[in-house]
């Protein structure tokens, strides 16, 4: 029982890891394509059909490019920077449901690494630790431009993990528990007692204030003033080469592909989708749940493409701007949002 | 209970690395693996909030601030300002002070029985919102209190004086 326990979540674990990793690579080509396809290009077309190979070529590339350390750096903390910025970014996915419990012969499987009942905040924990690897990366490579960009990043963060933090409130007053599984299981179907069961349709306002914040702990335009090229020539990773720098990039796309899946999960469904009664009922709780999987998937990749068009599509904030926006706009925004839910739900408590 | 003398071994070693370390930079590198430790601790104790509270809190916020004011500060031996004999010794009567206090108090303790929990899930979330909410309503709400006049404090103290400017 205990190795069959064990054995389940490795395997779980693993395919979770590889498929993070593949959507990351592929995200690379994806977000060329998309430049491209604003831009009126092509895009990357020459390795492989529609070039689909582009992003083996450019790992190959980025590890047999020569790795430099500068000779004034930290060495310990220079290598010990991207490899926590990927080590943070790959533990996030552990609280995530990525399906229903799939029943196999006699054993039910859980498609989710671990249900703690502190998910949301553990997502959190993981979010605030993302920004160790780049400040530390950012101080040992001892450049000042390095040392801005670790900066700005550590500052941004915290500013706009508070407004994320007063944006999760306000869900949590709608869900009643911290528990990703059962925020998941509360928005099955799609439609119940005359309203949408999705949690999006109950925190719009949240939704939002949610989204923007991602985009800000992600380091994704229009809030990438850690690496702004204009200003600090790659800002954190200016010092960065080889695969190094490659694990900086590889961090960002997973944790893109991680917030997508939050989001996902928190605001728009999860693995839920109209209709899935009768699904389940036609395919039996074998295979019904990886449908369910697939449409969180196709969730997830609607939002890496969201991500991808804002990127495309807004230009970058000044550094006031931004910090104006994150303790001026969104902070009071989160704390109305809190205080209309709360009214809105004795409202409906009296009224109906 | 094995793995409790492991931790808190690693809890004691990475606090003195913390101490004895020259970089202030690794000092506070280590101090986060220490509260690191501490969060294992408290998933042990099976304290599940307050585990990842002090994971978001000290190792995710406070310590970044920390970490951030340091490679700000760019502090080395060069710019090391000199220490006189005379901190060295006041710095050495104090911390005995803090010492006997700390022996003395521990003396005074009565060894009472093992305690035993009435609820021994009284760390999940929901029952410590219970329970902080129902019985500890009063000072819960009064160190909101404390937090906001610092908070207040902070502004006042970031402010810029109207009459100098």
């Amino acid at each position: 029982m205990e190795l069959a326990f064990i054995i389940e979540k490795f395997a779980l674990v693993t395919v979770i890891f590889l498929i993070s990793l593949g959507v990351a690579a592929y995200s690379t080509l994806a977000e060329r394509k998309i430049a491209a396809f604003l831009q009126g290009r092509v895009g990357p077309h020459r390795a492989g059909p529609h070039g689909m190979f582009q992003p083996l070529a450019d790992g190959g590339k980025m590890f047999f490019k020569e790795e430099i350390i500068p000779s004034e750096s930290n060495p310990i903390l220079f290598i010990m920077g991207p490899s926590l910025a990927l080590l943070t970014a790959c533990i996030g996915s552990a609280v995530i449901p990525w399906g229903q419990s799939m029943v196999i012969g006699d054993t039910v499987v859980d498609l989710q690494v671990a249900d703690i009942n502190v998910g949301i905040l553990y997502i959190f924990g993981v979010v605030s630790l993302g920004v160790y690897g780049i400040m530390i990366g950012g101080w040992a490579s001892n450049n000042k431009f390095s040392l801005m960009g670790a900066i700005r990043a550590a500052s941004q963060n915290i500013s706009y993990e508070i407004a994320m933090g007063l944006s999760i409130i306000a869900l949590l007053m709608v869900t009643g528990t911290l528990s990703l599984k059962e925020i998941a299981e509360q928005q099955h179907g799609f439609w119940h007692n005359g309203w949408f069961t999705w949690n999006v349709f109950n925190q719009p306002l949240g939704f939002l204030l949610f989204i923007i914040c991602a985009f800000a702990e992600c380091n994704r335009t229009p809030f990438d003033l850690p690496e702004s090229e204009n200003e600090l020539v790659a800002g954190y990773h200016t010092e960065y080469s080889g695969f190094k720098l490659g694990a900086f990039l590889f961090a960002e796309y997973i944790n893109m592909f991680v917030s997508s899946a939050v989001m996902a999960t928190l605001y728009w469904g999860g693995y839920n989708y109209p209709g899935m009664d009768l699904v389940n009922e036609a395919l039996g709780s074998t295979w019904a749940p990886l449908v369910g999987v697939a449409v969180l998937f196709a969730k997830i990749f609607l939002f890496i493409f969201f991500f991808m068009w804002i990127r495309w599509t807004i230009p970058r904030f000044r550094y006031d701007q931004l910090m104006h926006l994150g303790w001026k706009v969104l902070i009071p925004i989160g704390i109305a949002n809190i205080v209309l839910t709360g009214v809105w739900m004795t409202l409906k408590d009296i009224l109906f | 209970m094995n793995l409790f003398y492991l931790i808190a071994f690693l809890s004691i070693f990475f606090s003195l690395l913390v101490i004895f370390s020259k970089n202030p930079v690794y000092s506070v590198l280590y101090l986060i693996v220490t509260f690191f430790t501490f969060t294992i601790h408290y998933i042990l104790l099976n304290a599940q909030f307050l585990a990842i509270v002090n994971f978001i809190v000290y190792m995710g916020a406070i310590m970044v601030l920390f970490l951030f004011v340091l490679m700000l500060l760019n502090l080395n031996q060069d710019s090391e300002p000199m220490k006189s004999n005379l901190i060295k010794v006041v710095g050495v009567i104090a911390g005995m002070c803090l010492l006997v206090t700390l022996v003395g108090s521990v003396k005074a303790l009565n060894v009472s029985d093992p305690v035993v929990l009435k609820n021994p899930d009284i760390g999940l979330v929901k029952n410590l919102g219970k329970v902080l909410f129902n019985e500890f309503l009063l000072p819960f709400e009064v160190s909101s209190l404390l937090l906001l006049s610092a908070m207040v404090g902070a502004v006042l103290l970031a402010k810029k004086d109207p009459k100098k400017a």
